[in-house]
């Protein structure tokens, strides 16, 4: 094997990193370093360090151990039968890179993953290495995120969840069929028992935190996962579908959607062209309905077309309202929370602006558009003390209306 | 600081009131100040209040005639000042903004406030939204701050490491801002350099100086190259979205971050990065062919990966369009090559002979090929057969797949490792999955077995051995098919 300087290994594992959705930093237990004798905090909230040209945020240092791997998933750069360069960094490699970055303010922390060597077990026990060095020798305490192999040990799992602030699995694909089929060698059983039991686990050192102040915790930030979408031809539906029942049966605290992005030295059984990045956008927003917006699976699914899928053109939610207009136009002085929650435009800060304002006065339509982001766009769905949308809301050319302007290209 | 304590003045005309602010994010002066005004019944068109460097306003210029007068004191018995919790979060946040009507704004909503004690609850109201909107901008600028502060290492005179950065904040944000920084790098000697003031850690106590500039900062950083490296590999060229990340990372703030000066660079070169990677990844098939006859015209300029290029021919599968049986075997041998269809040589009279004992009829089955070229090396006159490796049975996939869709089979036979990975995907061995069914998706079953190749090239004992289970898997296989069918 070709010996790599460190600044080419971080290349070669940085770039086989970048197809990991995931970045967030936040949500986990606060501490600082006040008292200790390394570096690091955490204090709720999130920092991004730096955002990519690719609009995604750089707020951990996402790096592979290794993109050696003995699997042979399609998807996948790192699969056995691909043809990339491969690196592996020493756990040392991996703790100095992080403090190195940590210490100049670049990054919140790690998210450390891998390919497989040797066996699950051993690729396991190297990345809890890492975490263990960062820990214990340097006592940091930033952002740790490891993600965990299904295969591996579950006493290695509990480990990884003990040093990091949280634990990842990927499902991969949204469809056991997808799964058998892309990626052979991996198995739904084993990934979602693997959920299952961290989620027990974190349920319990919970549990213990309240009964034993120096109980240790385990993943403070939660369980999260990851799908590809465009990969195999599982339609939305299906995929919000899954989504809400990982959310329901595992405790995640995020799915992460995933757009099938070409891969150099790609194999021959995906899909051929990617999948439009706003495919990925509009499944988030439908994630976003179902966690905040108290849709159900059900009620998304309904504002998919026919094959299942999200229109790209609007987004969900004024999908779903151009579909049950009868539920509309709503009174903005008189609506519920949950009326007012499923107007095309209003967000839950809106509403809660809304709900806070009309117990001091009746809402007119400037006061909404001053609550609001676009008064053109909640309009034709609310009615205000002086402002009817009339005819408006019925009207069949609504979505035009309402539905982002296509550029009009310049003449040559 | 104390020592330029600003005072009240008088103003001559209709008891005009100025406050000098020491410093322009001293909330706690101006708390103290706005209550003994509230207290004195001084409503808000009397007050102005002015930061160091700030203009006064009209009425506080106005005249030499101008008398000093002592802020008012308020009488024992004046009425508390209150208010609400909300408004003394957003307070503390807006009154560090740069926009010079701010004190003035909180004076104006804390005097609302004493008669109308809910009234930052009105979202509606103008001066609320304002403050909110004060106390918005404030926060991120903070928040940028956290994020878009980079430390570069200075060798100090006792050795120790020295962190130093150099900042734009927008906002009177620097000593607000202090704690983060002490609590994130408390065992770690550090300074924050900023136009607006300084402050420095040493790991015990925190210090203040004046304003800087850039030049008293660091220049560069040896640790910078590496996080170029990762921020340039960890961008993803297939997905360029400008406008995302400027909404987050404006350019105001680019010039102060190492990474930034790639930005131009990379937006330039992901289009032509990912044309590159879509064309080394050979991913440009078109839409599958529709008919066997397409793919058979397909497959002879395929050239997706190296065995296409041999001198050799596609050789197409063969049989009915709706066979219920499907045979695939590895790629054609020499004779199928010159032949031009497949299972025609010694390997395929020997299957020939095989499926005539166990009853299944060639003539009713398609036949066909993991891989459509044959892939060889020339010793001399011969060719010789080479194994296809896995990308490349993974890469003829496409067509066999392509080949599937139309016979739609609903048994297939798999003769060998190379056939089997084709249809599974994965490498599998042949003794652990041969003579039982797995389920394909779409309801066909694949069965598995050795190739024919394999028996000739075998003698003696073994070979008798593997015959009789080769006999037996086509043996299985003609009994499944009868069952399917009745």
């Amino acid at each position: 094997m070709p010996q790599h300087t460190l600044r080419q290994k971080l290349e070669i594992l940085a770039d086989a990193a970048k197809y990991d959705a995931s970045c967030a930093s936040s949500g986990t237990a606060k501490k600082n370093s006040l008292g200790g004798k390394g570096i690091g905090s955490t204090e709720g909230m999130g920092i991004c360090h730096a955002y990519a040209p690719d609009g995604r945020c750089i707020s951990l240092l996402k790096i592979l151990l290794t993109n050696h791997c003995i699997f042979d998933c399609h998807y996948c750069i790192n699969r056995k039968s691909s043809n990339v360069r491969r690196a592996r960094f020493t756990p040392q490699e991996v703790a100095d890179l992080t403090l190195n970055f940590y210490k100049r303010n670049y990054i919140e922390g790690l998210f450390l993953s891998s390919g497989i060597v040797k066996s699950s077990n051993y690729t396991m026990e190297q990345m809890v290495e890492c975490a263990r060095i960062l820990r214990e020798e340097h006592d940091f305490r930033g952002y740790i995120h490891l993600k965990t192999i299904p295969e591996a040990d579950p006493e290695l799992i509990h480990q990884a969840g003990l040093y990091a602030d949280r634990v990842s699995i990927n499902v991969e694909l949204p469809t056991r069929q997808g799964l058998n089929r892309l990626a052979p060698d991996k198995d739904e059983h084993q990934i979602e028992g693997a959920l299952a039991k961290t989620k027990s686990r974190i349920i319990e050192a919970k549990d213990e935190r309240k009964r034993f102040k120096h109980a240790p915790r385990f993943a403070p930030a939660g369980q999260s996962t990851q799908m590809i979408v465009g990969a195999d031809n599982a339609s939305d539906a299906d995929i919000v579908g899954k989504a809400s029942k990982l959310y329901g049966a595992f405790g995640l605290r995020r799915v992460y959607y995933s757009a099938f992005s070409p891969i150099p030295d790609a194999s021959a059984v995906l899909p051929l062209k990617r999948p439009p990045l706003m495919r990925e956008h509009r499944l988030y927003q439908s994630d976003w309905l179902m966690r905040f917006y108290g849709y159900a699976p059900g009620e998304v699914a309904q504002a998919a077309d026919a094959q299942g899928n999200l229109p790209l053109d609007i987004d969900p939610k004024l999908a779903w309202a151009l579909k049950f207009r009868e539920s509309f136009p709503v009174d903005v002085n008189r609506a519920s929370k949950e009326q007012l929650l499923r107007v095309p435009g209003l967000g839950t800060t809106a509403v809660a602006r809304i709900l806070a304002a009309r117990k001091h006065r009746t809402l007119r339509l400037d006061d909404v558009a001053r609550l609001t982001q676009s008064i053109a766009k909640v309009r034709p769905f609310l009615v205000a003390l002086d402002w009817r949308p009339t005819t408006l809301t019925d009207r069949a050319d609504l979505r035009a209306l309402l539905a982002p302007k296509q550029e009009q290209l310049e003449l040559f | 600081m104390r020592a330029q304590r600003g005072n009240v003045q008088n103003a001559s005309l209709g008891a005009h009131y100025v406050v000098n602010l020491p410093a322009p994010d001293d909330f706690a002066f101006w708390r103290e100040r706005a209550r003994s005004l509230i207290q004195c019944d001084v409503p808000p068109d009397r007050v102005s209040w002015i930061e160091p460097g700030g203009t006064g306003d009209l009425f506080a210029q106005e005249g030499p005639a101008r008398r000093q007068k002592r802020l008012p004191t308020p009488g024992k018995d004046a009425r508390p000042v209150r208010a609400s919790k909300r408004f003394m979060k957003l307070a503390r946040n807006a009154a560090l903004h740069s926009d010079p009507e701010r004190f003035s704004l909180l004076y104006r909503v804390l005097w609302r406030l004493q008669s109308n004690p809910r009234a930052m609850e009105d979202k509606a109201d103008l001066d609320v939204r304002r403050i909110e909107e004060l106390d918005k901008s404030v926060r991120r600028d903070s928040h940028k701050m956290h994020a878009f502060v980079r430390f570069r290492e200075v060798e100090s005179e006792d050795g120790a490491e020295h962190y130093v950065a150099w900042f734009e904040p927008d906002h009177h944000i620097v000593r607000a801002n202090a704690g983060f920084f002490m609590r994130r790098f408390s065992n770690m000697n550090w300074s924050i350099l900023t136009p607006r003031g300084c402050i420095h850690w040493d790991g015990e106590t925190m210090r203040e100086s004046g304003p800087a500039q850039r030049s008293d900062a660091p220049q560069g950083d040896p640790v910078e190259d590496l996080w170029k490296s990762y921020y340039a590999s960890i961008f993803n060229p297939a997905r360029l979205k400008v406008g995302a990340m400027l909404s987050e990372m404006p350019k105001k703030y680019w010039k102060n971050m190492p990474e930034a000066e790639l930005i131009p660079d990379l937006i330039a070169g992901a289009q032509a990065r990912e044309a590159n990677m879509v064309e080394t990844g050979a991913l440009e098939f078109e839409d599958k062919p529709e008919t066997l006859g397409a793919i058979g015209t397909a497959i002879e300029k395929c050239r997706k990966c190296p065995i296409g290029e041999l001198h050799n021919q596609a050789v197409m599968g063969e049989g009915p369009r709706r066979a219920s049986l499907m045979i695939v075997g590895e790629q054609p041998g020499d004779q199928e090559d010159q032949g031009g269809r497949p299972f025609i040589g010694p390997a395929g009279q020997l299957l020939d002979e095989y499926l005539t004992r166990t009853g299944i009829e060639r003539s009713e089955t398609y036949v066909t090929n993991a891989v459509k070229h044959f892939k060889y090396v020339q010793r001399g006159k011969r060719r010789i057969h080479q194994s296809p490796q896995a990308k490349e049975i993974d890469t003829c996939r496409w067509w066999l797949e392509a080949e599937r869709d139309i016979v739609k089979p609903r048994l297939i036979l798999a003769l060998g490792a190379s056939a089997a990975r084709s249809l599974l995907g994965k490498t599998v061995s042949i003794s652990k999955v041969r003579g039982e069914p797995i389920p394909l998706e779409g309801g066909t079953e694949l069965w598995v077995t050795a190739h024919p190749s394999y028996l000739l090239r075998l003698d003696g004992e073994a070979q008798e051995k593997q015959a009789a289970l080769f006999e037996a898997d086509l043996a299985a296989v003609r009994e499944r098919l009868a069952q399917q069918e009745a």
